[in-house]
């Protein structure tokens, strides 16, 4: 390509997607819409999550938080809408991506170990024929030593607790090293010393640089783990720093006077 | 019995070891290629695209034989076999995609279908002038009688063909396999995958057609996985032990059937995978009926065992008949229920190790510790012995059980 044309490709790609060029924003969405049947799950959501930074996506039950992640990977179809990761749509950019799913969405008697769901995560990089090389092997163990299962490699998954799965899967997603962290309800269901686990490991990829985006359903730790929030109830409510936008006001907005009373003070307490 | 030998040792003449080989490269191309799709837990597809086969086979019968063509043509009947199983296919995917309806619906609209029409097909072909002879009917249940050599090669080329892309694409299809969604995130094709499964399977379907015959091939594609996976907890190894399964069964099924006299070689080979199953389901460690019941009783009796001891450091009176009959058997009480001086000195342990937990408890906080008492496992495989010294230091002196010692 002579570098004339290769000018005008570049300014033609901006002016196809002005937003992708505008920012280097990990996860950018505009106007995703995903419906079952005729009623939407997600309506035209916009968002921006932001680098060096840990954003919970907090709404009611069947408000659309997992649809909404799971639409932006194409893990679901969307009806509409576009993604872009790290400025670039989310197809080139697959690689820097790490999906931590819900833990339910597997069949956990299925024949494979501890060391073989990790290594999964290191599959695009090896490509179809590639051997496993001692280093990779090396490195996913690393990667479950990060989550503190350096001991289980050879289980099989079955016999696994609740918590430990979830490291597992956590894991995987380490071993991608990449840039940016989605993860659905990481903490659904894990005992006390997992979620301290997940939540010291989250936020040192938070202070190695990268972003982490999870899914999140315990308002009462919003404060402490995270630093952004993205509330939603099938429309988009409120986006930004948990101090200035995770508030009351929002949180009725949100959550529709879903929420108790009692609930309510008890955020208040922890807010001041 | 000798002539199964010969058949095995392919001494039993010439169709018999061209249908032994055949049916062995076909058993392990369907094994390994039909694991995927067990993974996956959509086995029964298969058994649609197999019966989608017939009306494909009824209809290139008739195209080859109205163009002047032997009818009989085993590539033309196999293309022809194999587009009418597409076809199924891809409407048992648009109806579960596109549908309401759930997959298994689909499978048993489309068999159901397609079989009958290859049955009508099948019929009126009998009454065409040329059909009479057509012995297609040997797509049912398989036929062996006329194995040519040239059926040999299309298993092998077909079978090795089948396998090799099952070694390819081993790793995106355990991943659709194990989570469809995490595939998804990386960027995988998961409908193009799962076509490919499914394109596997239909073409070890098509090849395996004329020997095994298209109701009992599913067989082969279902049992060796379900076989192997009673042997290993990885599923690379699962693919290749149901290869192994499934050679094992074609060869051997064949050589059987070779050696009595008007056997069905394709049941006979059905029948042999079942017998390795069935071997499998009962004998296999870990995972087989037999360990699992080995291991509930030894669970059982740590349990009862446990539960005595801790009676007797309670000075608590055992009633229950089998913890009696162990304890005395292990000679920890006489026959009249006093403990002896093992059996004091066992409970007087577990007692403590009882109280040296509780100890652990508050010395530990990590859950991943002190998480492992079950009251069962030892206290000296979670604590070294320093650690346990220290939850003594802080128990005191050893306490005597029933005041005896």
């Amino acid at each position: 390509m002579t570098r004339v044309a290769a000018t005008i490709a570049a300014q033609d790609g901006r002016a196809i997607s002005p937003a992708a060029a505008a920012s280097d924003c990990p996860l950018t969405l505009q106007g995703i819409t995903v419906s079952y049947g005729e009623k939407p799950a997600v309506f035209s959501v916009d968002a921006a999550f932001p680098a060096n930074a840990m954003t919970a996506i907090i709404g009611p039950n069947g408000a659309g938080k997992s649809t909404m992640l799971k639409a932006a990977l194409g893990v679901i179809p969307r009806l509409s809408g576009e993604v872009s990761v790290f400025g670039v749509p989310i197809e080139q950019a697959r690689d820097r991506i790490a999906y931590v799913p819900q833990r339910a969405s597997v069949d956990w008697d299925f024949p494979t170990t501890v060391i073989d769901v990790v290594q999964m995560g290191l599959y695009r990089k090896v490509g179809l024929i590639g051997r496993l090389s001692g280093a990779m092997t090396a490195q996913a163990k690393e990667c479950l030593d990060r989550v503190g299962m350096a001991d289980f490699a050879h289980r099989q998954i079955g016999q696994l607790s609740g918590g430990q799965q979830q490291r597992v899967f956590l894991a995987r997603a380490l071993a991608q090293d990449a840039d940016l962290y989605l993860l659905d309800e990481p903490f659904a269901g894990v005992d006390a010393a997992t979620e301290r686990a997940i939540i010291d490991v989250l936020k040192l990829l938070k202070s190695n640089g990268k972003a982490v985006v999870a899914v999140h359903h315990d308002l009462s730790t919003v404060r402490d783990y995270f630093d952004h929030v993205f509330l939603i109830n099938v429309r988009r409510v409120a986006e930004g720093p948990v101090e200035t936008t995770f508030t009351t006001e929002n949180l009725n907005a949100t959550y529709g006077g879903r929420l108790g009373a009692t609930h309510m003070a008890e955020l208040e307490g922890v807010a001041s | 019995m000798n002539s199964f030998l010969d058949a095995l040792l392919l001494n039993a003449g010439y169709n018999a070891a061209l249908v032994a080989i055949g049916a062995g490269l076909l058993g392990f191309a369907a094994g390994s290629s039909g694991t995927f799709l067990f993974l996956r837990k959509r086995a029964l597809v298969s058994d649609a695209t197999a019966h989608a086969t017939l009306p494909g086979v009824g209809i290139a019968f008739i195209i080859m034989v109205s163009m002047g063509y032997d009818g009989r043509n085993l590539i033309g009947l196999l293309l022809g076999s194999a587009v009418t199983a597409a076809i199924g296919l891809v409407i048992i995917e648009w109806i579960a995609r596109r549908t309401r309806l759930a997959e298994d619906a689909a499978i048993g609209a489309v068999l159901g279908t397609f079989f009958g029409l290859g049955i009508v097909l099948l019929t009126i072909i009998q009454t065409m002038s040329s059909g009479r002879q057509a012995g297609l009917e040997g797509f049912l249940l398989g036929s062996t009688a006329g194995m040519l050599f040239q059926d040999a090669v299309v298993i092998a080329i077909g079978g090795s063909l089948a396998v090799f892309a099952t070694w390819l694409m081993r790793r995106p299809m355990t991943l659709v396999a194990f989570d469809a969604e995490y595939a998804a995130a990386m960027g995988y094709n998961v409908r193009r995958i799962d076509l490919l499964m499914m394109g596997l399977v239909m073409a070890v379907t098509v090849i395996g057609l004329k020997l095994v015959g298209l109701i009992l091939i599913v067989a082969m594609l279902i049992i060796p996985p379900v076989t192997a996976r009673f042997w290993t907890d990885r599923s690379g190894r699962v693919v290749w032990i149901a290869g192994v399964v499934g050679g094992a069964s074609g060869y051997m099924g064949a050589a059987l059937s070779a050696s009595a006299s008007a056997m069905p070689t394709g049941p006979i080979i059905v029948l042999m995978a079942a017998a390795i199953f069935l071997f499998s389901l009962i004998f296999a460690p870990v995972r087989g009926v037999a360990a699992a019941v080995i291991r509930h009783h030894r669970f059982q009796r740590r349990v009862h065992r446990r539960q005595g001891l801790l009676s007797l450091s309670r000075e608590e009176p055992i009633r229950e008949k089998f913890t009696l009959r162990l304890l005395e058997r292990d000679g920890l009480i006489r026959p009249d229920g006093v403990p002896t001086d093992k059996g004091r000195a066992q409970a007087a342990k577990v007692s403590r190790d009882e109280r040296r937990w509780d100890v652990a408890r508050e010395v530990h906080q990590d859950a991943g510790l002190t998480g492992r008492y079950d009251g069962l496992t030892p206290i000296e495989e979670v604590f070294t012995s320093d650690e346990i010294q220290e939850f003594d230091r802080r128990l005191g002196p050893p306490v005597a059980v029933g005041g005896l010692a």
